[in-house]
């Protein structure tokens, strides 16, 4: 092929490029975070109500307006475990600043007495919900625990850690940034 | 989508196995390429290597410098294995800082050794799609057609599967040129521009894009004119290089 006519391709190849661009432009938003509720980030946030620890409830959709950590654990899982006193450490320091920290227990996977005395030793005084029938772990497609989802104020997932244990900082630099965002 | 393989008591994280593994097949398809090319391979996967090592401390590095006050505050997180403690662009400019350092160290031309390192960049292409299809990540948009997916309650293009496919089809059209000699970095632009023709492509079947005015899509915008760079390039400097 002559170099001119390579060229008139290619330069038709590009601006078939700008049409496509131009056709595949969309009015959706960028991610359909607050209208569809799914476990991913850039989702809302699937809503649940569970029992917690002190037999009070706590209903997911209610604690919209903070930034929410939600964090899948058991007793006889280790890296949940080893991440409690970072989430301890956190609610500490972020309690009163519009942060929750919500331990979901996966309690039909786990024992009610295990989470008492792991809870009572480990002075953890963060909100502990008791997933009794393992629904929210199904609706949260949890694969792995520790599962982490820290979740705006709009409602919206802003990000998902599967695996544990997170540290400290990582808890915090997130929450940060959540804070920041918030108007 | 499989995020996580559970088998007994370990819960393995598919999408970065799958990633590992297409950097292993890489570096490995990289060796065998660079001898027929006439290459030394050690000092190239070793730039690789060099590179990802470079590319985590750096990451940790970045993110730490980001969030000094908060690591002030807790230490010990400065040591933590927790992947979550990176920043991947700072990663991913501190990498090819350090692999280019050494490149120059070693005596590599910068094109050559590009042209050596894209069947790596090709294999690894098709594992990034691999990935994203086990974390259902990089989603596509709601669909009707027969073909698509139920994820994320609804019906989707399987964005994923066109991304592995593109990228198949990729290492397919580059495959005889991995061994043959050409001009430096003609094999390592084609992939680029293959890449970014692929990416204006698929983009448009993508549910998560970032949008810029007008509902144009940022990543498509960016595809095209990495395209344009890499055509002008081909078509005229490495056409002027050839005839000298």
């Amino acid at each position: 092929m002559q170099p001119v006519q390579r060229r008139f391709l290619l330069t038709l190849l590009l601006l078939a490029g700008l049409v496509w661009i131009f056709l595949s432009r969309t009015e959706l938003p960028a991610t359909p975070s607050g209208l569809v509720p799914a476990p991913q980030a850039g989702f809302l946030a699937p809503d649940f109500r569970l029992e917690t620890l002190d037999g009070g409830q706590v209903r997911l959709s209610d604690l919209r307006g903070q930034v929410v950590v939600v964090n899948f654990w058991a007793t006889w899982c280790p890296p949940c475990r080893a991440e409690m006193p970072a989430l301890q450490a956190v609610h500490e320091a972020y309690d009163g600043r519009g942060v929750i920290i919500l331990g979901v227990n996966a309690t039909s996977q786990d024992s009610l007495d295990a989470v008492h005395e792991f809870v009572t030793d480990h002075e953890l005084s963060f909100l502990v919900a008791l997933d009794l029938d393992n629904g929210a772990n199904r609706l949260y497609e949890i694969r792995s625990l520790p599962t982490t989802f820290f979740v705006r104020p709009d409602g919206g997932i802003a990000e998902v850690v599967i695996g544990g244990p997170m540290a400290e900082a990582a808890l915090r630099a997130r929450i940060e940034d959540l804070l920041q965002e918030a108007p | 989508m499989l995020p996580i393989l559970r088998v007994g008591p370990l819960a393995i994280q598919i999408p970065g196995l799958t990633l590992l593994l297409g950097i292993y097949l890489g570096l490995t398809l990289v060796e065998k390429t660079a001898s027929r090319r006439g290459l030394k391979a050690d000092p190239l996967v070793n730039l690789a290597l060099i590179g990802l090592l470079a590319g985590v401390v750096g990451a940790r590095l970045s993110f730490v410098l980001q969030h000094l006050a908060i690591f002030r505050q807790a230490p010990a997180s400065l040591i933590s294995l927790d992947r979550s403690l990176l920043d991947p662009w700072g990663g991913v400019g501190i990498g090819l800082l350090a692999a280019l350092v050494y490149g120059q160290r070693k005596g590599l031309v910068l094109l050559t050794a590009l042209d050596a390192l894209t069947p790596g960049l090709a294999v690894f292409a098709v594992a990034l799609g691999l990935s994203h299809a086990a974390s259902g990540l990089a989603f596509g948009a709601p669909t009707t057609l027969p073909w698509g997916v139920e994820l994320r309650g609804a019906t989707r293009h399987p964005s994923q599967i066109y991304e592995v496919l593109t990228a198949l089809a990729i290492l397919a059209v580059l495959w005889k040129q991995f061994r043959q000699m050409d001009s430096p970095g003609r094999l390592f632009v084609r992939f680029i521009a293959l890449s970014a023709a692929a990416r204006l492509l698929l983009e448009a079947f993508r549910g998560d894009s970032q949008l810029i005015f007008g509902g144009l899509r940022l990543v498509q915008a960016l595809a095209w004119l990495v395209l344009a760079v890499c055509l002008y390039y081909l078509e005229f400097r490495l056409s002027a290089t050839d005839k000298r």
